[in-house]
């Protein structure tokens, strides 16, 4: 049976970074079946996810929000926020639900929400752990009980199985703590029957919006259209197209392997997938298949306490220090753990010479005409951090290095106060596959009737 | 044998985090016949990316040919999970700049397009 075409408008690439409103409406006089965003990532590193907060701005959150809502209210359609608050843990779902009412709340909606939450107790890893049930995705290291012990947050990442349950419950605005990105944007086409690998494909492009048209874009809007056997990506901005290398490349963005792309409960093999350009900047895309997999799995992601941090920035123009850096940053060193008995995290971070790289960095003799300095302690306490921080600071700033002939200081402090305290410091420690028996589990779901 | 800078062949060079525990580089050509030639030839290698970084070859995780956007994907692991103490680019973006500096074997038949 033939059926019709299911249009998803993704307006932009994360919840919050923004998109142009002529694009959004464009898209919205299309009729689209639905309007979902991803509002997350683990790209900004693991404090987001430790300290329970939004990497963006909640004004930019409620703005982007509010035209979504407006949109899906009056199309009558769903409304699906993928990955709240960045990380998706029960903060970061309660702070885009706080914004979500206070949207109704202003401008008089009303609707069915249902609000997913994706946190896993370490309860329920150490169980899962002593059945054999938790194992690392490589190349994370595998990990103990005391290891998951030590996380201050667990979340996992749901897949298409409990947004199904709220769409059976009539909800027109799901809110969904962690999800596997194309998940929201893919729940009510495969409720609908339409074929589970290419609308899980179609999500995975429009997740990230008009990063995959060109030229690209984090910030604009686009369509994607479903269809039987294939789907359609367009532009909802004139100045960008999908083209096929444009649509083909972004397979490749952020993944491990373009051919197999895996999520819960199976994997997008992408194998046979062709790309086709269609007139007026479209793409056609066919072929890709869900291979469904068994055990099902989820995949965990967890953070813990790794100390205290503060830092200190200043610039090096002197030819003469420029020359002898390291071995003085090496004194340094050892003065610091002699006067402190400080032995934990201490790190120089040279711009201008391998901050970027590192030990990857394979122009280890380059000369610049300065060098930018950051010092970094991580330490047990914020004080400790600090007190150490300060000693670093002011012994390198007057420190009589070899053949110094400058005597009044070593540093151009960029800033006063020149020591920077930088609050908790957070690791990933967690990122592991999990099997569960039940896909919708470990995803407790609750439904509210949003009123004014 | 002639070689020509990657540079110039190449639309698009860049690195991004695959996750926290991998980098992932990706090399996009302008013209198919130049990606198809270096492919034939298997000019990407495990070891020529582990020359490229000075990482040991074990570390590199896999060099994937993608025909459908004339791309090479080579993906290694990260020497610091983004984020952890030490680590110096959270995002991964700024680790392609070996790659800016390859020269690859190319002899070009200067024919019509395929």
């Amino acid at each position: 049976m033939k059926r019709a075409a299911f249009k998803v408008l993704s307006p932009t690439a994360i919840l919050g970074y923004g998109f142009p409103e002529e694009s959004f409406r464009r898209g919205v006089e299309k009729k689209p079946d639905l309007i979902a965003v991803d509002a997350g990532s683990t790209d900004p590193g693991p404090h987001y996810l430790g300290i329970g907060k939004s990497f963006t701005s909640r004004l930019a959150v409620k703005r982007d929000l509010a035209l979504m809502l407006e949109g899906a209210l009056k199309l009558g359609v769903p409304c699906i926020i993928g990955s709240a608050g960045g990380s998706g843990a029960r903060e970061h779902v309660a702070w885009t639900e706080s914004i979500i009412r206070e949207i109704a709340g202003e401008q008089g909606y009303a609707f069915r929400m249902a609000v997913i939450y994706a946190d896993v107790s370490k309860k329920d890893v150490l169980g899962a752990m002593r059945k054999g049930k938790v194992r690392p995705l490589y190349p994370a290291p595998e990990i103990g009980p005391g290891e998951v012990s030590k996380s201050v947050r667990i979340v996992a990442q749901m897949g298409v199985e409990p947004l199904l349950e709220a769409l059976e419950q009539g909800c027109q605005v799901i809110l969904c703590g962690r999800c596997y990105d194309p998940i929201p944007f893919a729940a009510p086409a495969i409720q609908k029957g339409y074929d589970t690998g290419l609308a899980i494909h179609m999500g995975k492009i429009l997740e990230c919006a008009a990063i995959a048209a060109t030229p690209g874009s984090g910030s604009d809007c686009v369509m994607g259209t479903l269809l039987d056997d294939c789907f359609e990506m367009e532009s909802l901005n004139e100045q960008r197209q999908f083209t096929c290398i444009s649509t083909a490349a972004h397979t490749l963005y952020e993944k491990t392997d373009p051919y197999a792309l895996a999520g819960p409960g199976g994997l997008l093999d992408l194998r046979k997938t062709r790309f086709e350009a269609l007139e007026g900047g479209r793409v056609r895309v066919s072929g890709t298949k869900f291979v469904a997999a068994n055990p099902y799995t989820v995949k965990l992601e967890g953070v813990k306490r790794a100390g205290f941090r503060t830092i200190s920035i200043a610039g090096i123009r002197d030819p003469i220090l420029v020359d002898t850096i390291d071995s003085v940053l090496d004194t340094i060193r050892i003065k610091t753990k002699e006067a402190t008995g400080f032995d934990g995290g201490l790190f120089f971070h040279l711009y201008g010479k391998n901050a970027v790289m590192g030990a990857l960095e394979p122009e280890k003799d380059s000369r610049p005409c300065e060098l930018g300095l950051v010092m970094e302690v991580i330490a047990g306490t914020q004080q400790q951090a600090n007190t150490v921080c300060s000693y670093v600071r002011s012994t390198l700033l007057h420190f009589g290095y070899p053949g110094r002939i400058s005597t009044a200081g070593n540093l151009a402090l960029l800033y006063s106060p020149s020591d920077i305290p930088c609050g908790k410091v957070y690791v990933f420690n967690i990122y592991h596959l999990m099997e569960v028996d039940d896909p919708k589990g470990l995803f407790p779901m609750e439904v509210y009737e949003v009123t004014p | 044998m002639n070689t020509v800078p990657l540079t110039e062949l190449a639309a698009v060079i860049r690195s991004k985090n695959a996750g926290p525990y991998e980098l992932t580089v990706d090399i996009m050509f302008k013209d198919e016949r130049d990606y198809l030639l270096l492919k034939k030839t298997n000019f990407f290698t495990k070891q020529l990316f582990a020359r490229l970084y000075g990482i040991p070859e074990g570390k590199v995780i896999n060099v994937v040919y993608f025909d459908a956007a004339f791309a090479v994907k080579c993906t290694m692991v990260r020497s610091t999970v983004s984020g952890a103490p030490g680590d110096t680019d959270i995002y991964g973006a700024q680790q392609h700049a070996p790659l800016l500096k390859l020269r690859v074997p190319l002899t070009r038949s200067e024919g019509p397009p395929a």
